[in-house]
């Protein structure tokens, strides 16, 4: 029972920090500064891993849809198999992984130790809300970086996709080919869709992040507990919301 | 210090307060009253519950039962804060490492958007030098020794133009000379400003030298409370044990208190 009690205290806890967060949004322009550090922070030092990533991902798919439709003589649809997995799922939930590892985990931990260290008490007795000051520029930065993110995944995915079918032989496909399939059944909702997905998933990452950071308490031990239980919560989170999302969106 | 700015100062009055955390009972029906412009110093063993009665103080935390307010407001309502402003110097400093010393001490005006940046300017700077840490402007707080997160912390309280100020073991881990110049900077502020200010300390050089009023929490209750000198007469045993323990090496306490457990 009182497990319930406190996964009810703690989901409470998240909403209330959430409202208040949303409710500052009109000193946002008093917090630029943070705002670009956290832009930059976010953005620039996760592109280089999200594009990597995506190419390689785009790269595999293409291998293992041209194994498949190779025999059949369905080559000809990789292209638009690998544009519409990456566009519509792959590049938003591997995205929002690799914002987890990087951001969600730097975000938690640099929380959880303000919080240890009474750094976050002592902007409360300073009248300054944490949820203002802290939270409010870290979750607005990913509002801005997310679709950056997605975007260059879903193109390193796509150029992956089409270099394994230009240059694995027993696939042979050329890359204007693998465009025209690409671009024939792809339409702005697809990309829509992926942006919405990215962005929702971008902003519940930041505030379990900063949620589970703010609640931290104790000594450095449970700093890496916080960040630990960071990691795995936002994984679950975009795993079940991945899915309601799609169907949604569908 | 001219660089100090005269305030209003603010009564603290505290009443019956009850605190526990589990089945340990932290405070016992505290009750207390602090004269504004005054210095008053808690004092007690560790684990008394001083810095938990100071975290009520400034917000931090919310009574069981019981009521303390801050002039006439309840202390535990942000908007109490936002109408008396009430500053913490917390024991390990609080700074926040991230930020140059200058910004942390910016910090409150700007995010309270008192004054001009230019303004900002010219009061962190003359706070700096009243402190002696002008030199420490671009350092961030891992940089500094003990003795100068602390005097930081302090300018980063005075900055606030506090009514109340509260100092959670200001002298800990400090050599005695540099706990007798944060003692005498304790009293310079509290003279110049006029503001309240709530010492919580286990010095009793601190307490006998600086303290208007002395009070001795003990288990979660207020033993003493009365004028430096009065402490020093007290016929307590408890009182007496507390400011002038012996040191018996054949005997030890630890043993006696294991023995009582």
């Amino acid at each position: 029972m009182s497990k319930f009690l406190e996964i009810f205290e703690w989901l409470g806890s998240g909403v209330q920090m959430t409202l208040k967060t949303f409710r500052y949004l009109p000193s946002l322009p008093r917090h630029w500064k943070q705002l670009v550090e956290q832009c930059l922070f976010m953005g620039y030092a996760t592109v280089p891993l999200v594009g990597i990533l995506s190419f390689f991902i785009g790269a595999v798919l293409a291998l293992q849809i041209g194994y498949s439709l190779v025999d059949f003589g369905a080559k000809q649809y990789i292209g638009t198999i690998v544009g519409l997995s990456m566009v519509r799922e792959l590049s938003p939930v591997m995205t929002a992984v690799m914002v987890t590892g990087r951001v969600g985990s730097a975000v938690t931990a640099e929380l959880a130790s303000m919080k240890v260290y009474q750094e976050v008490d002592a902007l409360r007795t300073m009248n300054i809300p944490p949820e203002r000051f802290l939270v409010l520029p870290r979750v607005t930065a990913i509002i801005l970086v997310m679709p950056v993110l997605l975007i260059v995944s879903v193109i390193a995915g796509w150029v992956g996709g089409q270099i394994v079918c230009q240059f694995v032989p027993w696939i042979g496909l050329t890359s204007q080919g693998y465009y025209n399939s690409l671009k024939s059944f792809m339409v702005v909702g697809d990309v829509t869709d992926g942006l919405i997905k990215a962005e929702l998933f971008g902003i519940g990452i930041l505030l379990i992040a900063s949620h589970l950071g703010l609640r931290t308490s104790g000594g450095p031990r449970e700093i890496g507990v916080a960040v630990t239980r960071a990691v795995v919560v936002c994984i679950i989170f975009i795993l079940i919301f991945d899915y309601f999302i799609t169907n949604i969106l569908i | 210090m001219e660089s100090t700015v005269k305030v209003e100062p603010v009564a603290v009055k505290v009443e019956n307060l009850e605190k526990a955390y589990g089945s340990q009972q932290v405070l016992r029906g505290v009750s207390l009253d602090i004269s504004p412009g005054e210095i008053f110093v808690l004092m007690g063993p560790s684990g008394s519950g001083k810095s938990v009665l100071m975290r009520h103080l400034i917000g931090l935390e919310f009574s069981d039962s019981g009521s303390v307010l801050i002039g006439d407001e309840p202390a535990h309502s942000p908007d109490t804060h936002a109408r008396f402003r009430t500053a913490l110097v917390f024991q390990a400093g609080a700074l926040f490492n991230s930020m140059t010393v200058y910004d942390n001490l910016a910090l409150y005006p700007r995010e309270h958007r008192l004054y001009s940046e230019a303004v900002i300017r010219e009061k962190v700077t003359a706070v700096m030098e009243a402190l002696s840490i002008e030199g420490a402007g671009k350092k961030i707080p891992a940089e500094l020794s003990g003795g100068m997160k602390k005097r930081v912390a302090v300018a980063r309280a005075i900055i606030m133009e506090p009514q109340l100020i509260l100092y959670d073991e200001p002298t800990s881990e400090l050599d005695p000379i540099l706990a007798a110049t944060t003692s005498e900077l304790i009293a310079t502020i509290s003279r110049e400003t006029g503001a309240t200010s709530l010492v919580v300390t286990h010095d009793r050089e601190l307490a006998l030298s600086i303290g208007d009023r002395v009070a001795l929490l003990m288990d979660g209750k207020l033993i003493f409370t009365g004028k430096p000198q009065e402490l020093k007469d007290c016929s307590d045993p408890q009182v007496r044990e507390f400011m002038n323990p012996t040191i018996d090496p054949d005997n030890p306490r630890f043993r006696k208190q294991e023995n009582e457990l």
